[in-house]
């Protein structure tokens, strides 16, 4: 019961993934684009841990909070850049 | 028996509901008008989404591997605080380039608007040369 329920989540988040590259490429305003890559790296924070239980290990953690963490900067760095036309001032 | 069907459901569910968020979220990225209403979908629903898969994987370690973990609740809690001060700053990168200063009403304040305005401790002048 597991297996199909990952198996659906894996689905699911795969196709959020492609929904957001839509949006990257589509996407009218930078504020879109900041958006979308910031929904991304949520996406792939999820199906890493949705691979953690896959592999029934505790090693993914360490990578989805890099991954969270990474992706907070970034997204603050990207907002900034566009805000003030700097990112440390 | 019966408590190892009834932990596998329990687990399944969350899955299946955090799934079902995650993919939400990100339709509504894709089908939603206007960008400040974009902005909604994807900081409350895969916010949530995300919130589920890591209940789950707490539940399928402690209930499946006999270990508890506390990591998920780390990055659950690091995701709950970073995701409104994102969804502020896409919405002022948003204002500065498509709201002007006259869309906006009187801040009502002795201050203006933060994205617009000088901060309170500069001088106007300061902030122009710069």
């Amino acid at each position: 019961m597991i297996a199909a329920a990952l198996t659906f989540a894996f689905a699911c988040y795969g196709l959020a993934l492609l929904f957001n590259l839509w949006r990257i490429i589509q996407g009218p305003t930078s504020a879109d684009r900041i958006l979308a890559l910031d929904t991304m790296v949520i996406n792939i924070i999820a199906l890493l841990i949705l691979y953690g239980i896959l592999q029934g290990t505790a090693v993914y953690y360490e990578a989805a909070m890099l991954v969270a963490m990474v992706g907070f900067v970034s997204t603050v760095a990207y907002s900034r850049f566009v805000l003030r036309g700097d990112i440390i001032e | 028996m019966d408590m190892t069907f009834l932990a596998e459901a329990l687990i399944a569910l969350f899955l299946v509901i955090s799934g079902i968020f995650g993919l939400v979220g990100s339709f509504g990225l894709v089908k939603l008008r206007e960008t400040m209403q974009r902005l909604h979908a994807p900081t409350k629903a895969t916010t949530l989404g995300v919130g589920g898969v890591l209940i789950a994987s707490m539940l399928y370690f402690l209930l499946v591997k006999g270990s508890l973990s506390f990591h998920e609740l780390l990055i659950t809690l690091f995701l709950f605080l970073t995701a409104p001060i994102i969804a502020g700053f896409i919405g002022k990168t948003y204002m500065l380039r498509h709201i002007t200063r006259d869309d906006l009403p009187a801040s009502g304040r002795e201050y203006g608007w933060a994205l617009y305005d000088a901060a309170p401790g500069e001088a106007p002048e300061d902030t122009d040369k710069a």
